[in-house]
């Protein structure tokens, strides 16, 4: 990473900085800022959306860090979020435990089924793990929906969330809750990515070979990333069911999980923006799509079935996906870093 | 010379085969402290086997490796790291997607202690951390010369600077025994003479250069050269072990091996009368 023209690093500390000009520190507190004021400038439709980027944001991440970092490809995302999202209801709906401990417990037992899960990457890779990932997917769906516990076929309700008394009710108040959270998981992801756990992911999704002669145990740090990226998915799942309120095993279908792979690869595969950039494209366009595009299509196309538009979606849904692929492989990550380089730059183009 | 102490890895009767190709027969051999021990022989003679048997990659069916007088023959790569052995690879294994830096530093991964819960909380012990190794792989960075690339993506490297990452990974991790396949290969003649240079400064230690890196302070005392240029081997080697068929036909001084009738055989082929 280059600097603007006439800034130098004294320190290794300061070369390691994330945060490293004044414009840096201005940009991010201006978006913090922005962020925090959020509620006072969304409708609180648009509070909605922001809360399910938000919450998918923490999964996107724990998956990033197993998939982009990692290189162990999961197709059972949805599925670990399932785990977390239903041990949380479970846990504060029958036993009626705070919702931290439902949380944490969510985020534990994804990451312990993620382990067991994780077991066959020691042996294959690639595609062959993400076809044993599936099985992930399908078992854990399986059970939720034949087991008393879970509420099987008919679903659970989940109270809100609380803490200390404080009751998360209303769109804005769990707003501040899952932006903090997510704020912490980006925090922590940069974090490992850029120390010693997060160079030995990467050794081993690059080069096994070499990573295991430069002495990373390979059992150890790819069971570590499932764990990792389980975990984050199990506290995406928990804040999901307490945010929704009522949970039924259709709303972690395998669709969900590729979807996931979808986002952190239009993101950016093994960045820390990457997931931010994927998350926010793929949940708006949805958005826009059901909210905007639907209608539209319903008023244009009258001599249409009705239902034909609701159709459509998916096609076009899948269409943008196809073409982003074509047009921008490296993610928007790689357009952020474009952006960024030229901003440094100008008005010179290198 | 050949006293108990100084031997560092002692080979027993070594014998690998891959179904019916025997790779590796009866191969016995002795690596000793402070010494460049060169292994030649044509392709296909079982040198870069007999390397993959050392970092533990390949599990011998018969016969024993012993590493300071522990048993070592079908351990973990990754525990032979943590025991000081480090290698480069001949056909070069880098982490393509990371810089020259992180490479580098990734090596350090035994050296290091934080744990995934330090690493995500980062500031204080694993920023320290952190920085005290980065001051390591700075040396390293200065004494393979190659500050230039320090922040460029290694998968975007030319073929000789890719080379040097790999040797400067390998320096990382403070080894005991460095084992280098081919360090050479591919290069022109300046190249060469860089490794070259390269291998013979670390053998002997830069010592008061690089006071804070004992790698480099110090040396590596053992060094296990495997290698197809002859003027190379014959120059910087100590003692040569000649390799053909899986086999070890000689093993010498470099003047010895020079004039031994069997390795000019496996080289040039016998005259059929």
């Amino acid at each position: 990473m280059s600097l603007p023209s006439g800034t130098r690093n004294y320190t290794y500390a300061q070369d390691m900085a994330i945060l490293r000009t004044k414009t840096h520190w201005a940009l991010f507190i201006g978006l913090l800022v922005l962020l925090m004021a959020a509620p006072l400038y969304l409708s609180n439709y648009w509070l909605g959306v922001a809360n399910l980027i938000g919450i998918t944001l923490i999964a996107a991440i724990g998956l990033n860090i197993l998939t982009g970092y990692c290189g162990q490809l999961s197709i059972g995302h949805a599925g670990f979020i399932a785990v977390g999202a239903y041990t949380a209801a479970v846990l504060t709906n029958r036993l009626e435990l705070p919702f931290l401990v439902g949380l944490i417990s969510g985020g534990l037992t994804a990451g312990a089924i993620g382990l067991i899960f994780g077991l066959p990457s020691v042996r294959v890779k690639g595609f062959y793990l993400a076809i044993t990932t599936i099985a992930a997917q399908f078992i854990i769906i399986w059970v939720i929906n034949h087991w008393s516990v879970t509420g099987g076929f008919v679903g659970i309700k989940v109270p809100y969330a609380s803490i200390g008394g404080f009751v998360f009710r209303t769109e804005t108040s769990q707003f501040y809750l899952i932006a903090t959270i997510a704020a912490l998981c980006t925090f922590f992801a940069k974090n490992l990515a850029r120390t010693r756990v997060g160079r030995a992911f990467i050794a081993i999704r690059d080069n096994d070979l070499a990573a295991e002669v430069m002495g990373i145990n390979l059992l150890y740090y790819k069971l570590l990333a499932f764990f990792i990226g389980c975990f984050m998915a199990g506290i995406a799942g928990a804040l999901l069911a307490h945010w929704i309120g009522f949970l039924n095993a259709e709303q972690f279908s395998l669709t969900e999980s590729i979807l996931y792979i979808g986002m952190i690869i239009i993101g950016g595969l093994g960045t820390t923006v990457g997931p931010i950039f994927g998350v926010i494209f793929i949940r708006l366009l949805q958005q826009i799509l059901t909210v905007q595009v639907v209608p539209f299509l319903e008023r244009t196309f009258t001599m249409m079935p009705s239902g034909f538009a609701t159709g459509v979606t998916p096609m076009l849904f899948g269409l943008v996906i196809i073409l982003f692929l074509i047009l921008e492989p490296r993610g928007l990550a790689h357009r952020w870093a474009l952006l960024k380089s030229a901003y440094r730059l100008w008005p010179f183009s290198y | 010379m050949s006293d108990k102490n100084d031997v560092k890895i002692k080979i027993e009767n070594l014998s690998l085969s891959f179904g019916g190709v025997k790779a590796l027969i009866d191969v016995s051999l002795e690596i000793r402290n402070n010494e460049i021990l060169a292994i030649i022989g044509p392709n296909g003679a079982g040198k870069t086997c007999l390397l993959n048997c050392i970092s533990g990659f390949y599990k011998p069916q018969k016969g024993e490796i012993y590493f300071e007088g522990r048993r070592i023959t079908r351990i973990r790569p990754d525990k032979a790291a943590r025991l000081g052995l480090a290698r480069t690879f001949q056909n070069i294994e880098l982490f393509t997607g990371l810089s020259t830096l992180d490479n580098i530093m990734a090596a350090r991964h035994v050296l290091m202690k934080q744990n995934f819960l330090s690493s995500a909380l980062y500031f204080g012990w694993a920023h320290e951390e952190e920085i005290a190794h980065r001051r390591t792989v700075e040396d390293i960075i200065d004494f393979l010369e190659i500050e230039p690339i320090r922040k460029k993506i290694v998968g975007m490297l030319p073929y000789g600077m890719r080379k040097r990452v790999e040797l400067g990974r390998a320096l990382a991790i403070e080894p005991k025994v460095l084992l280098l396949d081919e360090p050479m290969a591919g290069m022109n003649l300046e190249e060469k003479e860089d490794i070259a240079r390269f291998i013979i400064d670390i053998f002997e230690g830069q010592g008061e250069t690089y006071p804070q890196s004992p790698v480099l302070r110090d040396g590596v005392n053992c060094i296990v050269l495997v290698e197809h240029d002859m003027g190379v081997v014959m120059d910087i080697a100590d003692r040569i072990v000649v390799l053909d068929f899986g086999r070890k036909i000689a093993e010498g001084t470099p003047a010895e091996i020079r004039t031994n009738p069997e390795v000019i055989a496996a080289y040039l082929g016998e005259e059929k009368h």
